[in-house]
């Protein structure tokens, strides 16, 4: 008990001594905050001139930032979460956690209209089979030429992972009822299905599949840091489902006015400009400088899907009981 | 004995305590879960599926795992040979290895672009598929095998040099010691080593699913993270924790009953020669199971060092900083595993408890993801658990550690007990004057062993347990996973590495420590 | 003055009684058949048996809720007598202090305990690096130094040849008496009785009987020690 006192006595000192520079904490995503992300970048370019003190926790991926906001509550020190998307914004508004962001926000450049004024985008992208040029000379161009191909997969498990997650969907969104059959015909092409996105890529590069299931942006990242153009992503007639990764104020924050600072920093140049090259995503709003080059040469399909909000849920757990009952053997 | 009726020692409290400890960790988490929990939950038929899954692929790999472990073991143990120390070292690598890094090393030699298959294609046959049941099972036999051989090894290790001796006084054939000597230890050692080794099956997640080639590949641990990451509900969380450690107490209660006591005769720790396995048919079946074994061993880890070594030197500092805390946490977790396993050990052995044996067998079972979560809801209203990351993490490591330790111990530390107990007894040294003279000396083996493997584990450890805001400074397989999410395999392979080889550099300085001087 | 006052070991049908007294500088050879419960009687005497019944005294104190280590017993096992890992120096040490925090004076007392058996130069080495009389002197000198008024061998020579078992009772009898300690010493060999003792103590049919003068008993010896000596009555 006295520890605790104690404890307690010292972080009050250490409040009162940080009184004077107030201090922003962002829940985010593990490879946000990494060396090789855009956390370090955006952390130094928003402290230059907020005068506070930005700090990041990491956790996880998008699904444990929201677990974890949901297990702290009202009590929680977060100001901002950064990095849910959109198969998570309608149970994270269900949980009233979150303030509607009090800003301007500029013209987005998403595919699709954006009307949520509580999830702010701050990145986004296409998922897409990737796929080495040698190996798959002629790519297959919707999911029945996949299906008839006999192109190895490599993919993600919905329930652990945000990609999975997504091929889950769209899978659902072209398919719709027939989304079982589907996956019952497209399933001996799959070589297996991992935990995470880093298993499958790394597995993929290893050899182990033709293609696997990523980001169309995932080859500029050979292109741009490697100088190999070998790899390349297939775009489907059909279209290829969204991600958009998404930034919100908690209602409970203490610093609400700087909150809503950030959000309306991310969609500046000076943010916006890192994401190309530090998360291999599409910036929501295309910097002044327009995109790295590379970028010119990635697949766009035509057509982009995505389920949003309460219909978002509702498909997740009827494609996942259809995707099980498919797929387990 | 006058002793096991006696009243509670002061070693009896220290040791009660370190149990209460852990079973705060592991229960009272899981409680703190369920309390936490919206609504009362019910397993479902995918549930049941995963149980059933988990449960038959949990047997199997153990099962073969330990029947392949004993003929290595027997070679390991009557063979000398040059390298011999450095392959027992290695047998440690698998098992400590970050699953990704190992899957990734197991799929280089076995997957459909790695050497086999491309050796096979030389023969015009077509490359074999690691992926399904039978993959889940090869992975957790390339994890596990080596292990089982480490403790089983020990097992033959501890019998005393005197007993081959006289066997080669009577004449026995290898089969004669086989049935007189080995098969009583055999006996001993088996249970525990396969109790071990089925729990450590049992939470398997993603090697599980990414070798078991789909969902139907679904455990229970697989299905927790399911429940609290995908849908957000605790209560089914803690009820698939609850059966997964209830699952774990069976088979321990079975292993426990079935492993005979230990016990009987001492020796003079002399080395062992071995008068019975000379003949050159003997050589050659030892040498095939060593060769074999060695291959299926090092043939993974040498492709970890292969795609790794070409990035040695371009890693950027960073690297090296998460290897020095690594160590630090890793040094640190070795060092809760001993404070933590010796008192419960004595209070074991001293209260003749195979339940404070057991309890302290189930954390392998526990859910890494229910005891991070359910820290994370007991310490939040108290502190900032972002700041405690890493001491938790070492912490949470060294309890999942503590298994391993306590088999290690438990069977030299009834063996020491045995041979000297009275004497120790007869002139007064208990406590620390015990532990200092009497155990420590005599447990060498095992207690560098333990260390060595609860320093390695804490080291390939993710280092992130859930909840707990993963260090802006990471640990090395953390910045290993977070080169990997960034595209940069090739430093990540480095990073693989570094890890690889300071785990393996941490086992054989503790392990080596240990049975350097050993006739002492 | 040892006292055994109805003393009743137990271990299911197997009992072994005892009720008697051994005076104070006594030495009392154990004699009786295998199994009978010979090292059983000095195990309960130690305080390594627990008493199904009755009560251990020494000079009239009650000793039988007293831990080993806290009667006034030294003790010497048929094996397992020193600790393998420890030094010959720190085997005796352990007589003196159990945690081997001795100070100059303990270590000299160690060095002259060592020499007193006649190990001089030996405190350094191993128990594996000595031969079994010199392991069985190591044992000894820590038995002298521990100065214990009760001296109980339960057969601690009988691995050593005929010649070197005699020198070690040689060595006992002059160090008991050096110590003024009460002997029991478990025996096989009648003769060892008859050279060291001064009673014997026959332990048979599930009693341990009071001592008997050795003399006496050796020149009319009971149906039980004759069937044991296989001497014809």
């Amino acid at each position: 008990m006295k520890a605790l006192t104690i404890a307690a006595g010292l972080s009050t000192l250490a409040s009162v001594a940080m009184a004077e520079t107030p201090v922003l904490t962002i829940y985010t995503y593990d490879s946000f905050v990494a060396e090789w992300g855009p956390g370090p970048a955006v952390e130094a370019a928003f402290e230059e001139t907020c005068d506070c003190d930005l700090q990041f926790v990491s956790v996880g991926d998008g699904a444990e930032i929201l677990a974890r906001l949901r297990l702290e509550g009202a009590r929680s020190p977060a100001d901002i979460a950064l990095g849910l998307d959109t198969n998570l914004t309608a149970a994270a508004s269900e949980t009233g956690l979150f303030a509607p962001a009090q800003i301007d926000t500029p013209a987005l450049d998403l595919p699709i209209a954006w009307n949520d004024d509580t999830f702010i985008p701050f990145d986004w992208g296409w998922f897409a089979f990737v796929y080495d040029k040698e190996n798959v000379p002629e790519p297959p161009s919707s999911f029945e030429d996949l299906i008839a191909s006999d192109h190895s997969l490599l993919i993600q498990d919905p329930r652990s992972s945000t990609p999975g997650l997504g091929l889950l969907l769209w899978m659902k969104s072209v398919y719709g009822d027939e989304a079982a059959d589907a996956w019952a015909r497209l399933n001996p092409q799959i070589v297996t299905v991992t935990k995470g996105w880093t298993e499958a890529y790394g597995m993929f590069l290893e050899g182990e599949a033709d293609m696997v299931l990523s980001y169309t942006t995932s080859p500029a990242y050979h292109l741009i840091a490697e100088d190999d153009d070998s790899k390349s992503a297939a775009a489907f007639d059909e279209g290829n489902y969204l991600q958009i990764e998404v930034a919100a104020k908690l209602a409970s924050s203490d610093q609400p006015d700087l909150a809503d600072d950030f959000l309306e920093f991310m969609l500046s140049d000076a943010f916006q400009a890192l994401i190309p090259e530090t998360n291999w995503m599409y910036p929501a709003v295309t910097p002044e400088g327009g995109l790295p080059e590379g970028f010119e040469t990635l697949a766009k399909p035509d057509t982009s899907l995505l389920y949003l909000g309460d219909e978002a849920r509702e498909m997740r757990d009827e494609a996942l009981a259809e995707w099980l009952a498919a797929s387990a053997r | 004995m006058a002793r096991s009726l006696g009243p509670l020692s002061r070693a009896d409290v220290t040791g009660a305590a370190a149990l209460a400890l852990v079973l705060a960790l592991v229960l009272g988490t899981l409680v703190a879960v369920t309390l936490r929990a919206e609504a009362a939950a019910g397993l479902g038929p995918a549930d049941w599926a995963a149980i059933r899954f988990t449960l038959v692929q949990a047997t199997l790999s153990a099962a073969l795992s330990v029947a392949l472990a004993v003929p290595v073991a027997r070679a390991l143990a009557r063979r000398r040979f040059p390298g011999r120390s450095v392959l027992i070292t290695l047998l440690g690598a698998p098992f400590i290895l970050p699953v990704i890094v190992a899957v990734l090393g197991l799929i280089a030699v076995f997957g459909r672009a790695g050497i086999f298959s491309t050796a096979l294609g030389w023969l015009g046959l077509e490359p074999i598929s690691i992926y399904g049941f039978h993959g889940v099972v090869i992975a957790h036999v390339f994890f596990n095998l080596p292990l089982a051989t480490r403790l089983i090894l020990q097992g033959w290790l501890a019998m005393p040099a005197e007993r081959f001796r006289l066997a080669a006084s009577l004449g026995f054939a290898p089969a004669d010691i086989a049935r007189t000597l080995e098969r009583p230890m055999l006996r001993q050692v088996l249970p525990g080593a396969f109790l071990v080794i089925f729990l450590l099956c049992l939470t398997s997640f993603a090697v599980a699913l990414t070798l078991g080639g789909g969902p139907g590949a679904t455990t229970i641990e697989l299905a927790i993270y399911q429940a609290f990451r995908f849908d957000f509900d605790l209560g089914k969380a803690a009820l698939l924790a609850l059966v997964q450690v209830g699952v774990a107490g069976a088979a321990a209660i079975i292993a426990l009953r079935v492993s005979l006591p230990e016990g009987s005769g001492a020796g003079l720790d002399r080395a062992v020669t071995r008068w019975d396995a000379a003949t050159p048919l003997l050589r050659i079946q030892d040498a095939a199971l060593i060769g074999l074994a060695a291959l299926f061993l090092i043939l993974p880890l040498a492709m970890i060092a292969r795609d790794g070594l070409p990035t040695l030197l371009h890693l950027p500092a960073s690297v090296g900083w998460a290897a020095l805390r690594s160590l630090a946490v890793a040094l640190a977790s070795a060092a809760l595993t001993l404070a933590l396993a010796l008192p419960i050990a004595a209070l074991a052995q001293h209260r003749r408890s195979k339940l404070a044996e057991g309890i302290g067998t189930l954390t392998i079972a526990a859910s890494p993801l229910v005891i991070g979560t359910g820290l994370f809801i007991l310490l939040f209203p108290f502190v900032d658990p972002s700041r405690l990351a890493l001491p938790v993490t070492a912490l949470v490591n060294a309890v999942m550690a503590l298994p391993f330790a306590l088999r290690a111990l438990m069977p030299a530390l009834s063996q020491v007990e045995a041979d000297f107990g009275q004497l120790a007894d007869g002139l007064g040294m208990t406590g620390w004057a015990r532990l200092r003279h009497l155990w420590l000396p005599r447990l060498r083996r095992p207690l560098g062993f333990a260390t060595g493997l609860a320093a390695a584990l804490s080291m390939g450890d993710l280092g992130v347990v859930a909840m707990f805001a993963a260090p802006d400074e990471g640990t090395l397989p953390l910045t290993l996973y977070r080169l990997m999410a960034a595209y940069r395999m090739d430093l990540a392979a480095g990073a693989a590495l570094v890890l690889l080889a300071l785990s393996l550099a941490l086992f054989w300085i503790f392990d080596r420590g240990g049975r350097l001087d050993a006739d002492a | 003055m040892l006292t055994l006052d109805h003393v009743l070991v137990q271990w299911g049908d197997w009992k072994l009684r005892a009720d008697f007294r051994i005076e104070r500088g006594a030495r009392v050879a154990v004699l009786g058949p295998s199994g009978a419960g010979k090292s059983t009687l000095l195990a309960a005497i130690a305080g390594f048996q627990p008493l199904a019944a009755g009560r251990v005294l020494w000079d009239g104190a009650d000793i039988t809720p007293l831990p080993p280590a806290s009667r006034p017993v030294s003790i010497l096992f048929q094996d397992n007598n020193l600790f393998p890992h420890l030094t010959a120096a720190q085997n005796v040490g352990l007589g003196l202090r159990p945690d081997l925090r001795l100070d100059k004076a303990q270590h000299i007392a160690v060095e002259e305990a060592l020499d007193r058996v006649g190990l001089e130069g030996l405190a350094a080495r191993k128990p594996g690096q000595l031969s079994g009389g010199q392991a069985a002197r190591v044992a000894l000198a820590r038995a002298l130094l521990r100065r214990k008024p009760l001296m109980l061998l339960d057969e601690p020579f009988g691995a050593l040849g005929p010649a070197l078992r005699v020198e070690m009772l040689a060595l006992v009898a002059e160090i008991v008496r050096e110590t003024g300690a009460t002997l029991l010493t478990v025996s096989h060999e009648p003769a060892d009785a008859k050279a060291l003792a001064d009673g014997v103590i026959l332990v048979a049919d599930g009693a341990a009987h009071p001592p008997v003068p050795t003399s006496e008993i050796f020149a009319d010896p009971p149906e039980a020690l004759r069937d044991y000596l296989g001497q014809p009555g």
